[in-house]
């Protein structure tokens, strides 16, 4: 993992140099969730169990931000997007790409973790975010 | 159940009012309201405030304003549902016998630039994943995906808005735009331009319910909120109605199901509706999901000039929220003024003739969704 300080606890890891999102299974219903936690939303089962998910993914939507929102402290312009993983997943997250014209539907992605910010204590923040897969 | 009945409405306009705080707003709206229903202190048992930034008793220090305190005061938050929500508990009040009238109102001077919402977890603003826009911008890229919504007919739905806008005096743009005048607004998340966004704002409005009608007898005959159900919104911290699984009804669907069994009426029986446009792609699909349009036709309704006033079911002849701007507390019941005047048949030069039955919907964070409708 790039050195420095996760900007949430248990939502992601590096194994093996491979970044992973942490999710949950459902033990009932199957269905995930990211972040994980350890009731189903979907189905109420008392009972999850964590499971690692990525890095493939594949881009389902994107939009760009132009102005920093409320409590972004990473840089501008960035895009956002919805991406599609394995098992029926869809998460939200970061895109490094900023360049528009180099993002479409349907594009397969890849999980990275990487600085985004430096925190009012001098120390780095790292965060998830998905870049164009390579070829 | 007993009937309950729309008796008096009352609205502060909206806009940016540096002058005026939050309690004054809400003070104009309320004795608009009680003025307009005859009431007085004792004339009703209970207040229902809808308000999402208006911080400890927004309501209460409205009413001890105008020493109409000492009934119960609870105060409502549904994202920008809250008015509706608020609504439909004065509604189930009356209804149900606990009250003979009820205060139904909503207040908000919204903080300026993108609405800050304690909704996300700070890790998530610090993320970037905070960004209300983009999610609009996500919205509306599916809308173009998966049917046959274009830029152009995003850009009409504002432009239809505005027009409608321009004969509203209580609306905070008044000025028509033109096509390419919102085509070539700035991007603010692509595809959404600046035009087709609205606008966080500062304003009131109130209504009176009563088990005993005025004349015209304006009827409530639906006041429904429905939440989401999970896998209808995308992921448990981002809900966002119409970004993910369509086997699963979204909670204007629900809302709006559940809205039409109530009144015992079907989308083609409304003469006049007020639905959330938060942002135009918001409308084509509140238009879908409220069945005024098939599924998928959102586009092609915008395009055959479905919802101008004029046309067989006007959308948002007040201008909705793209020309009244949106504050979250009082915009759903702003709705419910502007569709009691069109049923009085008192709405001006933007009256719709011979309205009869109407529908008023917001959704809104949480994820929430409201219906209302109304029959004379």
């Amino acid at each position: 993992m790039a050195d420095g300080r996760p900007i949430a606890p248990g939502l992601f890891d590096v194994d093996a140099g491979e970044p992973r999102l942490i999710a949950a299974e459902c033990v009932a219903c199957g269905r995930r969730q990211f972040p994980a936690a350890a009731v189903c939303p979907y189905c109420a089962a008392d009972g999850t169990r964590e499971i690692r998910v990525g890095p493939a993914g594949r881009l389902e939507l994107y939009t760009m931000v132009l102005r920093a929102p409320p409590g972004y402290r990473g840089p501008v312009p960035y895009a956002l997007g919805i991406v599609a993983l394995d098992g029926g997943l869809s998460v939200v997250a970061r895109l490094t790409e900023t360049d528009a014209t180099r993002l479409r539907p349907g594009l397969p992605v890849e999980l990275v973790v990487e600085p985004l910010f430096t925190d009012d204590a001098g120390q780095r923040v790292v965060s998830y975010a998905f870049r164009a897969a390579a070829a | 159940m007993r009937p309950v009945y729309i008796t008096g409405v009352g609205l502060h306009p909206f806009g940016r009012f540096p002058d005026l705080g939050l309690t004054a707003l809400g003070v104009e709206a309320v004795r608009a309201a009680l003025r307009d229903a005859g009431l007085g202190r004792g004339g009703f048992q209970a207040a229902f405030c809808g308000t999402v930034y208006g911080g400890v008793a927004a309501g209460h220090k409205v009413l001890t304003a105008l020493g109409l305190s000492g009934v119960p005061i609870v105060n409502v938050e549904a994202g920008c549902a809250s008015g509706g929500a608020a609504l439909a508990l004065g509604a189930g009040a009356v209804a149900s016998g606990g009250a003979d009238a009820v205060l139904v109102f909503g207040l908000e001077k919204m903080p300026r630039g993108m609405i800050r919402s304690s909704f996300f977890e700070s890790w998530r603003e610090e993320a970037g994943l905070a960004a209300t826009p983009a999610y609009f911008a996500l919205r509306a890229q599916r809308l173009m995906l998966d049917g046959d919504v274009t830029l152009e007919d995003l850009a009409r739905v504002s432009v239809k808005n505005h027009r409608h806008g321009v004969a509203n005096p209580h609306a905070m743009y008044r000025r028509a735009v033109s096509l390419e005048e919102v085509l070539a607004s700035p991007v603010v998340c692509e595809p959404l331009r600046l035009l087709m966004l609205c606008a966080p704002n500062e304003g009131a409005a109130a209504v009176v319910l009563s088990a005993r009608p005025a004349a015209p007898a304006i009827r409530v005959a639906a006041a429904v909120l429905r939440s989401h159900v999970a896998g209808s919104v995308l992921g448990e911290h981002t809900p966002l109605s119409g970004l993910t699984d369509e086997r699963v009804p979204t909670p204007t669907e629900m809302a709006a199901r559940a809205a039409y069994d109530d009144a015992g009426v079907g989308p083609r029986d409304l003469d006049v509706v007020e639905v959330q446009d938060t942002d135009s792609g918001r409308e084509i699909l509140s238009v879908e999901e409220l069945g005024l349009c098939p599924p998928g036709g959102g586009g092609r309704w915008v395009r055959d000039g479905g919802g101008e006033l004029g046309s067989r079911q006007p959308v948002n002849a007040s201008g909705g929220l793209l020309a009244r701007g949106e504050p979250l507390g009082a915009s759903a019941l702003a709705q419910i003024v502007e569709l009691t005047w069109q049923l009085r048949g008192a709405a001006g030069s933007r009256q719709v003739p011979h309205a009869r039955t109407a529908l008023a919907h917001t959704v809104g964070r949480g994820a929430n969704a409201c219906a209302v409708i109304l029959a004379r």
